[in-house]
């Protein structure tokens, strides 16, 4: 083959390239908001349901402060999810950080300390998931549903089973302040702007450091990563420990809105609403394949649809039944949607 | 590469062993491969002969005997070990991971950066553009998850990821198995030229016929031990066949521990 014809050939290639990366990329966008439709639908049919009481200032910033520990969970159980694996433990997590977080603000003079108690007892929870997971080689489901359980247990006993008050506490304005925009029109809650940092920091990690890369490789074929030289073991417990962290993270932005922590009531089955926005945005159970983009989308769904039924005043009963039918509703359309393209 | 290392072999495998759960699928083999030389290693499903590669490409940790490198012993106990000493692998199964695309599986576990830490696309596409383009001209789906590729695609991409990293030894594990005659011409002529840039190549297969007339060398594994190894201008495809079906000896060969007597 002589030089000019390969090189003829190169250029025919890369137009065709571009237009199959323009496919891809497109596949992609819809594979990462497949739920996006579900989420306008739900807004504009709460708003038209509640004669124009949902698409307010005032609620939608209530809407994106319930979202906003919800999201926080949801992005660290993304992680764990695309390697193919569960993180229970999230929500005991989430109390037993509460429960220092609250106790480190009492000391006077050292509020804040809190913050930093808080995250690194949840780094260190998921520390020890991770390290269950990866060195011992235990099933996710069974290290952290038994973390689910000996955490609570934890986060009980360090306030002595009792709940903690701090009335002063340093670190308050993460629950309760907000930005404004602009003044008098548009604020976000602390809460809301953390949660998107998270899911931006989360992104920019999953899509352009190498962490990224081993974490979708280990979910598609564990043992082709083993094989590619990928430490699969360090890329295990760092999921969980993201996971834990992000947990903590939780706890922080639950005891700061709060005022308190209690080790019995905090976070309880909040495991199950980050796992349920994580598979509401199309992450694989499987592993490998899912985008942050999507657990935004069905965390959103999730605090849309609490937010909404409550305004509509159907009783506490029926919006379980309804949340749970919804996620399973959801889940079915998207199957039948994308069904011949990648198994999800 | 100087004119000693054509003496000492690139690899020397030395009696080893390893058994799973009290079966020895590998029992005190050897093995040698020089700069530049194609070894076929051969014998039928279960003889141990993917058994003892994978104790050379870091997949099993052996239970006894020693690796050279150079005439150098070398420590392999994981596949990264075996990469820092130019070993790289195709595996029968391919070892892709299904769900990212061409250019990342090409650089998975070796991934290039930006001078920022982050991941260098760009890069990384347009290397793997240049080995693809050496392999198989036509391939353009860098973007494409590899679970949508066909079968001769994959094996592209599976070849590129093993002699992008100045491998200077290669083990090919069934390598056109997957592959219709048009692609497993095209892995032929690779195996040539790979050659002649001093690289040592094994071939693993149960076919005697995917790897006679590549290989300058064969060696016979039956029940986990070495029949003989022979060079294939001194013996002819009947003669191996006969190694490899009965584990006979033919003159011109050199018997191994698993010689028929």
């Amino acid at each position: 083959m002589s030089e000019l014809s390969a090189d003829a050939k190169q250029k025919f290639i890369s137009a065709d390239r571009a237009a199959a990366s323009r496919k891809i990329a497109m596949k992609g966008m819809m594979q990462a908001l497949g739920m996006l439709p579900i989420l306008v639908i739900l807004t504009i049919g709460f708003h038209l349901m509640t004669d124009g009481r949902f698409f307010t200032g005032q609620n939608i910033s209530i809407v994106a402060q319930q979202a906003a520990i919800n999201t926080v969970l949801a992005a660290g159980m993304t992680f764990v999810i695309l390697t193919g694996g569960i993180d229970l433990s999230v929500g005991s997590i989430l109390a037993a950080s509460a429960m220092v977080g609250v106790i480190a603000s009492l000391i006077p003079g050292w509020g804040l300390l809190g913050i930093p108690a808080a995250l690194l007892t949840g780094l260190f929870f998921g520390l020890i998931n991770g390290s269950l997971v990866a060195f011992l080689q235990l099933p996710p489901f069974i290290v952290t549903l038994g973390g689910l359980t000996a955490i609570r247990g934890v986060a009980r006993l360090i306030g002595e089973d009792q709940t903690v008050f701090n009335p002063d506490l340093s670190f308050a304005f993460i629950g309760n302040g907000s930005l404004t925009l602009i003044p008098g029109v548009l604020s976000i809650p602390v809460l809301a702007v953390i949660a998107i940092l998270v899911i931006l920091v989360s992104w920019f990690v999953l899509r352009r450091t190498i962490l990224g890369t081993h974490i979708y490789a280990v979910g598609g074929n564990p043992a082709a990563a083993r094989l590619s030289g990928i430490k699969v073991w360090r890329v295990l417990l760092v999921v969980y420990a993201i996971s834990g962290l992000l947990a903590g993270l939780g706890g922080v932005m639950s005891a700061a809105r709060l005022y308190a922590a209690n080790g019995l009531q905090l976070g309880q089955s909040y495991e199950l609403d980050a796992i349920a926005a994580v598979i509401l945005g199309g992450t694989s159970f499987i592993g490998g394949i899912g985008s942050i983009w999507g657990t935004l989308i069905g965390a959103l769904i999730i605090a849309v649809l609490t937010n909404g039924l409550i305004l509509l005043g159907v009783s506490d009963i029926w919006q379980f039944i309804i949340k749970g039918l919804v996620i399973i509703g959801a889940v079915t359309l998207d199957r039948f949607r994308t069904q011949g393209g990648a198994r999800t | 590469m100087s004119t000693s290392s054509a003496a000492t072999p690139l690899v020397e495998m030395r009696d080893i062993s390893i058994a799973f759960g009290g079966v020895k699928a590998v029992d005190r083999a050897s093995l040698e491969l020089y700069p530049g030389e194609v070894v076929g290693l051969l014998g039928h499903n279960g003889a141990g002969k993917s058994t003892l590669i994978k104790i050379l490409s870091g997949a099993y940790a052996r239970d006894a005997g020693q690796i050279f490198i150079d005439g150098q012993e070398a420590r392999i106990d994981n596949p990264r070990d075996a990469k820092a000493y130019g070993i790289e692998t195709i595996y029968q199964t391919l070892a892709l991971a299904d769900n990212v695309d061409a250019a990342s599986n090409l650089f998975l576990g070796r991934e290039l950066l930006t001078a920022w830490g982050t991941l260098d696309d760009a890069a990384m596409e347009s290397q793997a553009r240049q080995v693809m383009g050496r392999l198989n001209p036509n391939f353009r789906r860098f973007k494409d998850p590899v679970k949508s590729l066909s079968g001769g695609q994959r094996q592209s991409v599976a070849i590129a990821r093993a002699i992008h990293f100045n491998a200077r030894i290669l083990i090919m594990d069934e390598p056109t198995a997957a592959l219709g005659p048009a692609e497993t011409a095209q892995v032929g002529e690779l195996i040539k030229q790979l050659k002649r840039e001093g690289i040592g190549i094994f071939l693993i297969s149960h076919d005697i016929h995917d790897v006679f007339d590549l290989a300058d060398r064969v060696t016979v594994m039956k029940n986990g031990k070495v029949v003989g190894s022979a060079r294939t201008s001194d013996v002819s495809k009947d003669d191996v066949l006969g190694m490899i079906i009965l584990g006979k000896c033919p003159p011109g060969a050199i018997p191994g521990p698993g010689a028929a007597s």
